[in-house]
């Protein structure tokens, strides 16, 4: 694109135009060429949309019983098996109990996506934090960045697991079984995940902070607090962006692993993972009802996975323009 | 060098022992009870007495202390005696699992072989189906190759093993009939026919694991090859005329495999953890399914060896990891 | 020379084959699969039935039960009666005599020695035995001669058949065990892991939680068993792939305790590679009516204990109507298939305990009607029955299950159609039964008008099982909310019933007094309201024969007789 191309574009403009290259736009330009993360998002979008308003539309109670309308095949059945019992009434089939398939995807998929968002703000928040703290205060950064290196050496899985059966029993107590949970799972997967985030953080952090726009800054006596919040943080979110997909992706994994091993949510308590593990062993009779929920994890995954590497392209300016 | 990994490593003593209280307590805390899978027809007094021989009855500082002497005095004692046929050991108190009233280490000795056969296999293959696809996607970045070489990566990291493992079972083991369901761990290998036995029984939980560590290492090989061949050596080797190929495999092959090596060291604790839903899945019963036995039947003794086994592989190769990074890479000095 | 003797050979394989049929190891290996893997194969140190059943092929007891519950010798000449002399009159003693020649594994001979020693070791205060039970009351173990033993009770034992009878408490060898004794016990690894034994299998390696290899018993009572030369009892997974394993694959050839849903094991039983088997213990899924008002408006003290009667559920044409509403064979159609049958009996089995009960069988929704009609309950305007202001209004609790809330589901249209209101609900298992007296959602506290759960007995012998429902032994809150009689049930001619029982040893007279017993609290009063009697299910491939399941000892009792199918 040449000058003069710009100038002609401009004169045909009838408000005023925008500054040149403005970073976001940029990035948007970027991010628009990436077409699996442009498909990625939409579909993360829509999923999300499904599941918060899914209800609404789908009225059915997932956890009805209809012991009559048991085994329902899904409508697409019908394609190749013409005596497949299909109704109308359940699209993505029943239950071996009768409970319809699509309105515990429904449920199921808010569960999962809750869990995943919250545990992965979670994690990003104390990440942060810890990453911001280690690499703008000098004293702070040893014990901090010796802490980060103990709790990384601690075998995640196991712990996990060791912390869900302790503090399973007490949350219950206070919150409800299903709200304890919750709160359970997303807490160990946030704490036992934040240790990347504060890595690259930090070390984002310690470059920047011998710029020159942070010396200015610290000149003119703009307090540390200030610092980080207007100079430093807007200049680390490229980082932080694409650990919060990979956050996002293994919270969801790591939930419905936690219930395949069943140390999960409770068994009338439908989440992706939940319903997964349920259906192994019908799996030959009804592959959907393994396949449906299992595609459900694996594109939100895929699709957080490749929104992840889009905004990575999109906002390094390195690669950007290239 | 030889300072930074010896102060390194006298660092990682008091937070080992630091880590090893962390889970001790965290245990300690844990409401279980080793006697739930005892049925319930037992009657409460019998139940009691039998937690008094597990030695629960003893306070929780002399506990911790008579573990730490068992892992860190008289384990390494009996590796020895084993070794050299020596007799240090002999009559003293070794860590024993509340399960099977057996020391936990000859477990783990026992476990060690197919663990490391599947899921040590799994990551060279892995590693091996990686690289390439890394180097040429990067290479050719936005290509349909790399395209295609992204989603299949990405499906990789996607799609959980309890997916992937009941369904290949399902095609291969039940429709075909291709590959044994469960894996024999008391299969010996002594000539070629029992050596495709045991292939035959390895493809599957080789293949569900080697997907993971292909997507891992293939996403990470093509960021750091990225990264290098923008540089400015790259471009002053091709304009002093160097054939593309040694450019490429040389050149910037060599400078991107320092992160790469250090990623692929990291993950070696991994190997020896085990990996839990596989093994369960495929029923290989190694290191990781007995960790997961040991935590439903509340075997304390055996949970805080092994985690915290693993939790010392992760903290030395770690340390492996920083010094290879050092010597790779000779910009980097520690000081 | 050598193409003759091997003409030779050929011949004399094809004179031997139909005879190697009965020769020890002649039909190659066998492989087991119990989707729980055993971890030690000492009975006295595990509880669990994975190690029990495992150590079962390893070491005997004096005698077993079989499939049908009656008791049959294995080391012992023959089984200890009052009529044969071998229980004393007074009932406090028994005496044992063991086979004459028999041998352990390892080559030296069985005596009653051994037998003593099995008593003092798991009696030894401080070894933790598991099976402490089966020796309660044992007095002392006297040696009478080298093949005769005898077990002194402290007081009078209408049934002596503890020690030594069945899977959990098998001889085991003295010179092995010597050094392990109490404290000592858990560091016998070797002896643990691979006790020596007289069973028809020897261990040649144990991994833990994991794979046994076992080879034939050299030395075994039976010179022509067992059939196979090898075992590998392979352990760990989950009962899914247990079953494939046998039903789907044939990779093995026996798996243990199919709890899988109807349906899955009908389409793996489709594989055609082997047969899912089914038999019958004491496990009863029953209905439990709340004889006591659990209305959360009365106080702690009162609310669910025998001072306030419940509302409708104490008056007995109403539990009996709630009963008569219940299709058992569609409840055993939907939940347990093969694995279980419907039943009217609190005791369901070994048949000679049974009662002849088969009132309950068919659903009758009219008569159940026409009963709640007659003893005035209306029907209100909202399809509800009511009498002087109380309406027929039920809490149904349960613990979380898929069988179990398509039971509640199935029951509470049944209960509808009756004028019967329900309101459903269900708890995690581990709250349910978790014992915790400050939870308001244990099965003891039973805060709900009826609930459901399944309960059984240990070993063939009714007595602890029907004394639980004794007057005052119900769970209340002077007890810490323990006690076994869960409906608060209380009738003083039961309790009568239930001392006799304690002191009758004649076999005949326990049978028709438990009987009688178990009648008194299901038909006469609908306060237990069984409903299915589930019964295990395991697969055996169809190559293999000899397999009768059994429920009342170990699995493997008779595995000797196991053999391939040619």
């Amino acid at each position: 694109m040449t000058e003069q191309d710009q100038k002609i574009e401009a004169l045909q403009d009838d408000g005023p135009l925008e500054p040149p290259h403005s970073q976001w736009k940029d990035v948007w330009h970027q991010f628009r060429k990436h077409k699996g993360a442009l498909i990625g998002g939409s579909f993360l979008l829509l999923v999300t949309l499904g599941v918060l308003l899914g209800e609404y539309i789908w009225t059915i109670d997932p956890q009805k019983l209809d012991i009559r309308n048991k085994d329902v095949r899904p409508l697409y059945t019908f394609l190749w098996d013409s005596g497949a019992k299909v109704q109308w009434a359940h699209p993505l089939g029943t239950d071996n109990l009768g409970r319809d398939a699509l309105a515990n995807m429904i449920v199921g998929g808010r569960t999962s996506m809750a869990v995943g968002w919250v545990a992965m703000i979670l994690a990003l928040s104390i990440g942060t934090t810890v990453g911001v703290i280690a690499g703008y205060f000098r004293r702070l950064d040893g014990p901090l960045m010796r802490f980060t290196d103990l709790v990384l050496s601690l075998p995640i899985l196991p712990l996990l697991l060791v912390a869900v059966t302790l503090f399973r029993d007490p949350l219950r107590a206070s919150f409800g079984p299903e709200t304890g949970m919750f709160i359970l799972i997303v807490g160990v997967v946030g704490i036992t995940s934040w240790m990347q985030t504060a890595r690259i953080v930090r070390s984002e952090v310690l470059a920047l902070k011998e710029r020159e726009f942070i010396l200015a800054a610290r000149s003119i006596g703009t307090t540390p607090g200030a610092i980080i919040r207007r100079h430093l943080l807007p200049n680390v979110i490229s980082p932080i962006v694409v650990s919060a997909t990979l956050g996002l992706a293994t919270a969801i994994i790591t939930e419905s692993a936690l219930s395949f091993l069943g140390v999960g949510f409770p068994p009338d308590f439908p989440t992706w993972g939940k319903m997964l593990a349920d259906s192994v062993p019908r799996m030959d009779q009804y592959p959907e009802r393994v396949v449906l929920p299992g595609m459900a994890i694996s594109l939100t995954v895929l699709s957080v996975n490749y929104l992840g590497d889009g905004l990575r392209d999109a906002l390094d300016p390195r690669i950007r323009g290239r | 060098m030889l300072t930074f990994t010896i102060r390194r490593l006298i660092l990682s003593v008091p937070t080992l022992l630091f880590i090893s209280l962390i889970i001790f307590l965290l245990l300690e805390l844990a409401p279980g009870d080793p006697m739930a899978q005892v049925p319930l027809t037992v009657p409460p007094e019998v139940k009691a007495k039998m937690r008094e021989a597990l030695g629960l009855g003893e306070p929780m500082h002399i506990r911790y202390w008579k573990w730490l002497v068992q892992f860190f005095w008289i384990e390494p004692q009996v590796l020895f005696d084993n070794m050299f046929g020596t007799t240090f050991a002999e009559g003293k108190q070794r860590i024993l699992s509340w399960q099977t009233r057996s020391p936990v280490m000859d477990m783990v000795a026992q476990r060690l072989p197919q663990t490391l056969w599947v899921v040590g296999l799994s990551y060279i293959v892995g590693i091996l189906i990686a690289l390439p696809i890394g180097i040429y996607s990067a290479y050719r970045q936005y290509s349909v190759f790399d395209q295609s070489g992204t989603f299949i990566t990405m499906i990789g990291f996607s799609i959980p093993p309890f997916f992937t493992g009941p369904l290949l079972i399902m095609i291969f083991a039940v429709q075909l009939g291709w590959f044994p369901s469960v894996y024999d761990t008391t299969h010996v290998v002594n000539d070629w026919d029992s050596f495709v036995i045991q292939l035959r029984q390895m493809i599957m939980p080789v293949m569900v694991l080697a997907l993971q560590t292909t997507a891992q290492i293939s996403r990470f090989m093509r960021a750091s090859m990225l990264d290098n061949l923008n540089q400015d050596y790259v471009r002053t080797a091709r304009a002093k005329g160097l054939p593309e190929h040694i450019v490429v495999m040389v050149h910037v092959l060599r400078n991107s495999m320092i992160p790469v090596v250090t990623a692929i060291a990291l993950g070696v604790p991994g190997i020896f953890g085990g990996a839990i839903i596989t093994e369960v899945v495929f029923k290989v019963n190694g290191i990781g399914a007995q960790l997961l036995s040991a935590l439903f039947a509340n075997d304390l003794p055996s949970v805080q060896t092994l985690t915290f086994m693993i939790a010392v592989l992760i903290v030395v190769f770690n340390l492996i990891a920083d010094v290879l990074y050092g010597v790779l890479d000779p910009r980097i000095r520690y000081d | 020379m050598k193409i003759k003797s091997l003409m030779l050979g050929a011949v004399a394989a094809t004179a031997l084959a139909p005879a190697a049929f009965a020769e020890r190891g002649a039909d190659g290996h066998v492989n087991i699969i119990y989707w729980q893997a055993p971890s030690i194969l000492n009975p006295f140190l595990s509880g669990g039935t994975k190690d029990i059943e495992s150590a079962s092929l390893v070491i005997e007891p004096l005698g077993r039960y079989d499939p049908n519950g009656a008791l049959i010798p294995y080391l012992a000449e023959e089984i200890p009666t009052v009529a044969n002399g071998g229980v004393s009159e007074d009932l406090t003693s028994i005496t044992w005599k063991l086979k004459s020649g028999l041998m352990w594994s390892d080559g030296t001979a069985v005596t009653s020695a051994d037998v003593k020693f099995t008593a003092d070791y798991c009696m030894h205060p401080e070894g933790g035995c598991a099976q402490l039970a089966k020796f309660d009351g044992v007095d002392s173990v006297e040696v009478i001669d080298d093949l005769t033993v005898k077990v002194m009770f402290s007081e009078p034992k209408p049934n002596p058949y503890g020690p030594f009878m069945g899977g959990q408490s098998p001889i085991i060898q003295a010179a092995q065990f010597a050094d392990c004794l109490g404290a000592k016990a858990p560091e016998c690894t070797d002896a643990n892991f691979a006790p020596i034994g007289t069973g028809p299998f020897v261990v040649d390696e144990f991994k833990p939680n994991d794979v046994i290899s076992m080879s034939a018993n050299p030395n075994y009572r039976d010179a022509s068993k067992p059939a196979f030369a090898t075992l590998t009892f392979k352990g760990g997974g989950d009962a899914t792939a247990a079953g494939r394993a046998v039903l789907e694959t044939g990779e093995f050839d026996y798996a243990w305790n199919l709890q899988l849903a109807p349906d899955v094991l009908a389409k793996m039983a489709e594989g055609g590679k082997g047969t899912p088997i089914a038999a019958f213990g004491s496990l009863v899924e029953r209905l439990e009516m709340n004889l006591t008002d659990p209305s959360p408006n009365l106080d702690a003290d009162t609310r669910a204990t025998v001072k306030a009667p419940h509302p409708f559920l104490s008056e007995l044409n109403v539990r009996k109507a709630l009963s008569m509403a219940i299709d058992r064979n569609l409840l055993v159609e939907v939940g347990y298939g093969q694995a279980g049958r419907p039943t009217c009996n609190l005791v369901p089995g070994p048949a000679v305990y049974a009662s002849d009960n088969t009132d309950c069988l068919t659903q009758d929704i009219a008569g159940a009607n026409a009963l709640l009609d007659e003893a005035g309950w209306a029907m209100g305007s909202d399809g509800v029955r009511e009498k002087d202001g109380v309406r027929l209004s039920i809490l149904y609790q349960t613990s979380t299950n898929a069988v179990r809330q398509d039971f509640q589901a199935l029951i509470k249209q049944w209960w509808s159609e009756i004028g019967v209101e329900t309101e459903l609900r269900n708890l995690d298992a581990s709250v349910f039964f978790g014992g915790d007296p400050g939870s308001p959602d244990t099965f003891q506290k039973f805060y709900a008008d009826v609930e459901m759960y399944a309960n059984n007995f240990d070993g063939t012998d009714p007595q602890a099982y029907l004394s639980m429902y004794r007057c005052g032994n119900e769970p209340k809150p002077e007890s810490q909310w323990q006690g076994e009689n869960i409906n608060r049930f209380c009738d003083p001619e039961y309790d009568k019933l239930i001392d006799e029982l304690s002191r009758t040893s004649d076999l005949e007279t326990r049978y028709a007094l438990s009987k009688q017993m178990n009648e008194m609290l299901t038909k006469e009063t609908y306060t237990i309201v069984p409903l299915v009697d589930r019964g295990r299910v395991s697969a055996h491939a169809n190559s293999l024969g000899g397999v009768v399941l059994n429920t009342w000892d170990s699995e493997l009792w008779n595995v000797a007789d196991w053999h391939r199918i040619k």
